[in-house]
């Protein structure tokens, strides 16, 4: 067996490989159910209706889109520039800290101009975050994957000493959480009776955002140059180092209004479980979309029906909710070994 | 011929890749002691014919046979079992290990956990001895010449028993004495026995070595004949297919000075000297050609005129002015055309488009950048108007450039450069690797820009192109260059001798002609 390359990649294959991925993630993950000991089809037909089948299902599976959205663009176009931000976990809690600081009642002004400058604060504070990293990357050749990583871990205690220490909300009755924002940051609900918000509506313009300005722009141009070939880039005049600045504050930005739009959509105040780890889940949306802005709704989408018909399979039928994390592992792999075959062909002798 | 049973024989060996046929039929024989030379343009089918000899693609048809043996397809292991041996063009040596290391890995057998040594040393020595070879044994790589790991190198097979030796482009790191010194090598060696094969697109060391030749075009064999039966002409008409592309000459008038670097010195980052109190100038209207074995700073030249060296000493005059920090941009803007060495590496971006690469050293400028945007109407028509000037092939502005060929890509690269009417153009290797129409293309191309006021800073490894169409010729040595010497008053081996640092030699037997 031998890999030979191919002279170019169909448009079918483009699209083929995510979709297949994602069959082959639900039929392995039916092997799973087997052995917990339970019906494969009846566990699958579960997972589409926890997730699609109602409108409270798919309310709930947009709503988990929302934050996927925001953190699978903040990976998809730091990578693009080869610019390995693993960190967009902690860009995501500080997005919500710099939120809650400004929309606790420092700052009384009405929801359409309060809102937006909550998501700026956001962005500012996860662009800033990004910053440190990346110029220890492009002055001193320090690993970004190692320090963007690490640095979660600094912003998830610095929010553990917040939500219990000076931000405590007193009438919280004891649990680590901050003061809720006011109700004039507060993000409208998109449909009565569910918690699906308008954040839906920026994280698509997000995209679409993304996508116009990775194509048509020079900023987005000289990305993608700076991340296929940075030798070339550099002897064609591309200022690199201020592109990868640029591309960390985009990153970093975005990465922060997911914790915003989170704050402000669903929970209404800070704590420790705001996120499950959705920082590290958009490096698996911008993976599965392949770096592809627009991309990233649809597979942000798939993810999100992933594991939230997998929360009411497993209610169900009473096996481990892990079936979705391991769905999710598995289409990663999946993808990532389907990329490989878009560019080359496997020849057996 | 078919007296004896040929040493490799192989018999209608045809590859395909996808709809292209990359071997078409392809019949060769080689008897002990001959030596073939392998000769074709670029994607003409040679590589893919000697991957197939060395088992790492298997032919979709035919079969080799060495010694009347079949050789089983697509084993690496088989193929140097049988005595298959190869030096590639960029060699396969660590560089931090001695001789007798890089001979001995991968021929120890895995299970003793002692090497031995000695026997090794004294194999080699034999086998130097014999054929020949200045190499000691315990010398590191890194402390050898060019010619030296080149002679390591076919140690190397031999050591391993090799009876059918095979060369890619073996010349091209040389200069003309070590080309002659490496021919009389191989000529010893298939004295005793050896048949070699050596792929080339050097006519002259065709004619020179080899016994017979083989033409390869589009995959099939277009011509085979004894050496002696040939031309140099013939066989540049049966590679290329037709008559060959004439470049005309057009007589240079030299004018002011566009580039003049004066006791510019450089280091790189451990210190070593690469440019050493170099002096060059180069006038509007003239080809400066740059000669020298890869690796005396020439590569630091071309950085630095093109912007890729910040820290120098010396003057650098671009124009009359000075240029104290230089940068890709900067000399962009002052009107440097760049042409690199490595036109994958360095000189295009291979995901992107024909239009984003062509773009690349203009985009930021008024017309294509609007607000932010690329200006995508003027873009496109730049993109269309460059594709007909340049012939550039390619399946469209919007196709990957790494789909493209080499020829190609370097007419893309020329394109960009030309397109902003520079005043100087740097060149490094401009035709490295491409056939000989593109060759020519690019060759009168640089004329004409020439002609027309540009000044070129042309750096070549290959001196039938400096003769071919520079004014004056420099040969660089050890960070320095020699003084301007005119092509038509000298020769390859004055040339060469300037190349081995034997420069007061080369100057005298020029001034001795006059």
């Amino acid at each position: 067996m031998r890999l030979e390359p191919r002279a170019h990649t169909s448009m079918a294959m483009t699209i083929l490989v995510p979709v297949g991925a994602a069959a082959l993630a639900l039929m392995s993950c039916s092997v799973l159910i087997l052995w917990a000991g339970a019906s494969p089809f009846l566990a699958l037909t579960l997972l589409v209706k926890g997730s699609l089948g109602s409108v409270f299902a798919l309310s709930e599976t947009l709503t988990r889109t929302i934050p996927l959205i925001f953190t699978g663009l903040a990976a998809a176009v730091a990578f693009r520039a080869k610019l390995w931000n693993i960190g967009a976990e902690g860009q995501f809690y500080l997005g919500a800290c710099a939120a809650t600081w400004l929309g606790t009642g420092a700052i009384d002004l009405p929801p359409p101009l309060l809102i937006p400058l909550l998501f700026a604060a956001g962005a500012i504070a996860g662009g800033l975050w990004l910053l440190g990293p990346t110029l220890l990357k492009t002055r001193l050749a320090v690993d970004e994957v190692v320090t963007t990583l690490l640095l979660n871990f600094v912003v998830l205690l610095f929010v553990n000493w917040l939500v219990f220490g000076p931000w405590k909300d007193p009438m919280a009755m004891g649990w680590p959480q901050a003061e809720p924002v006011v109700d004039a940051a507060l993000l409208p609900p998109l449909v009565a009776k569910t918690r699906l918000h308008g954040g839906l509506l920026i994280a698509v313009f997000a995209a679409v955002l993304f996508w116009v300005v990775m194509k048509y722009t020079t900023w987005g141009y000289e990305i993608r140059a700076v991340g296929n070939n940075q030798a070339g880039a550099t002897f064609a005049g591309i200022p690199i180092d201020r592109v990868v600045i640029r591309t960390a504050l985009l990153s970093g930005g975005i990465a922060g209004c997911a914790g915003v739009s989170e704050l402000l959509g669903v929970k209404g105040y800070l704590t420790l479980d705001l996120s499950p780890g959705f920082g590290y889940s958009g490096i698996v949306v911008a993976m599965l979309a392949g770096l592809h802005p627009l991309g990233v709704l649809l597979s942000a989408l798939f993810i999100a029906a992933l594991s939230i018909g997998a929360d009411s399979m497993s209610r169900a039928l009473n096996i481990s909710n892990y079936i979705a994390d391991i769905a999710t592992a598995i289409s990663l792999l999946a993808v990532l070994a389907g990329m490989m075959l878009t560019r080359y062909r496997i020849r057996f002798r | 011929m078919g007296e004896a049973t040929p040493l490799l024989s192989l018999r209608g060996i045809t590859k395909r890749f996808g709809a292209l046929v990359a071997n078409d039929d392809i019949d060769l024989d080689l008897q002990r002691g001959e030596m073939l030379a392998l000769l074709g343009e670029n994607g003409a089918g040679k590589t893919t014919l000697m991957n197939i000899l060395f088992g790492h693609y298997t032919a979709d048809e035919g079969s080799i046979e060495i010694d009347g043996a079949p050789l089983p397809p697509g084993s690496p292991k088989a193929a140097l079992g049988a005595g298959l041996g190869m030096v590639h063009q960029h060699f396969t040596l660590a560089d931090n290990m001695s001789v007798v290391d890089n001979i001995m890995v991968g021929v120890e057998p895995l299970t003793r956990f002692r090497r031995n040594t000695a026997a090794a040393v004294a194999k080699i020595r034999a086998l130097a001895e014999r054929y020949e070879m200045d190499v000691s044994p315990y010398s590191l790589v890194k402390h050898l010449s060019v010619g030296q790991r080149q002679r390591v190198e076919i140690l190397k097979a031999l050591y391993r028993h090799t009876r059918i030796l095979i060369l890619d482009e073996p010349t091209a790191v040389l200069t003309p004495q070590e080309s002659d010194h490496l021919f009389a090598t191989l000529r010893l060696l298939v004295d005793q026995g050896l048949a070699i094969i050596f792929i080339t697109h050097k006519l002259r060391e065709v004619m020179a070595a080899s016994d017979r030749c083989l033409v390869l075009r589009h995959g099939k064999v277009v011509f085979a004949c004894r050496t002696a039966t040939t031309s140099s002409e013939q066989l540049a008409r049966r590679m290329v297919g037709g008559e060959l592309p004439e470049v005309r000459r057009i007589a240079a008038t030299p004018g002011d000075p566009l580039l003049e670097l004066g006791g510019l010195s450089a280091e790189n980052d451990h210190g070593y000297q690469l440019l050493d109190h170099l002096d060059l100038t180069v006038n509007a209207g003239e080809i400066v050609g740059i000669a020298g074995v890869s690796g005396n700073g020439q590569s630091q030249l071309a950085d630095l005129v093109s912007g890729m060296i910040a820290d120098f000493s010396g003057t650098f005059m671009l124009a009359g002015a000075p240029i104290e920090k230089p940068s890709p941009r900067q000399m962009v803007r002052r009107g440097v055309g760049r042409i690199p060495e490595d036109r994958t590496a360095t000189g295009l971006i291979g995901d992107m488009t024909v239009l984003e690469n062509l773009a690349l050293e203009s985009y930021w400028k008024r017309g294509f950048n609007r607000l932010g945007f690329l200006a995508a109407v003027p873009l496109r028509q730049r993109t269309a108007e460059l594709l007909g000037r340049f012939d550039i092939r390619c399946a469209g502005a919007d196709a990957p450039v790494r789909t493209m060929s080499g020829g190609n890509m370097q007419k893309l690269i020329l394109a960009r450069v030309l397109a902003e009417r520079p005043i100087l153009i740097v060149a490094n290797q401009p035709t490295w690797g491409l056939d000989v129409g593109a060759t020519a293309f690019v060759h009168q191309r640089l004329i004409e820009a020439s002609r027309e006021g540009a000044g070129v800073l042309l750096i070549s490894e290959d001196l039938d192109e400096l003769f071919a169409i520079a004014d004056t010729i420099q040969v660089m040595y050890q960070g320095t260059l020699s003084p301007p010497i005119d092509p038509a008053r000298t020769n390859a081996a004055e040339i060469g001798l300037a190349m081995s640092g034997q420069r007061d030699i080369s100057q005298a037997m020029i001034s001795a002609r006059d």
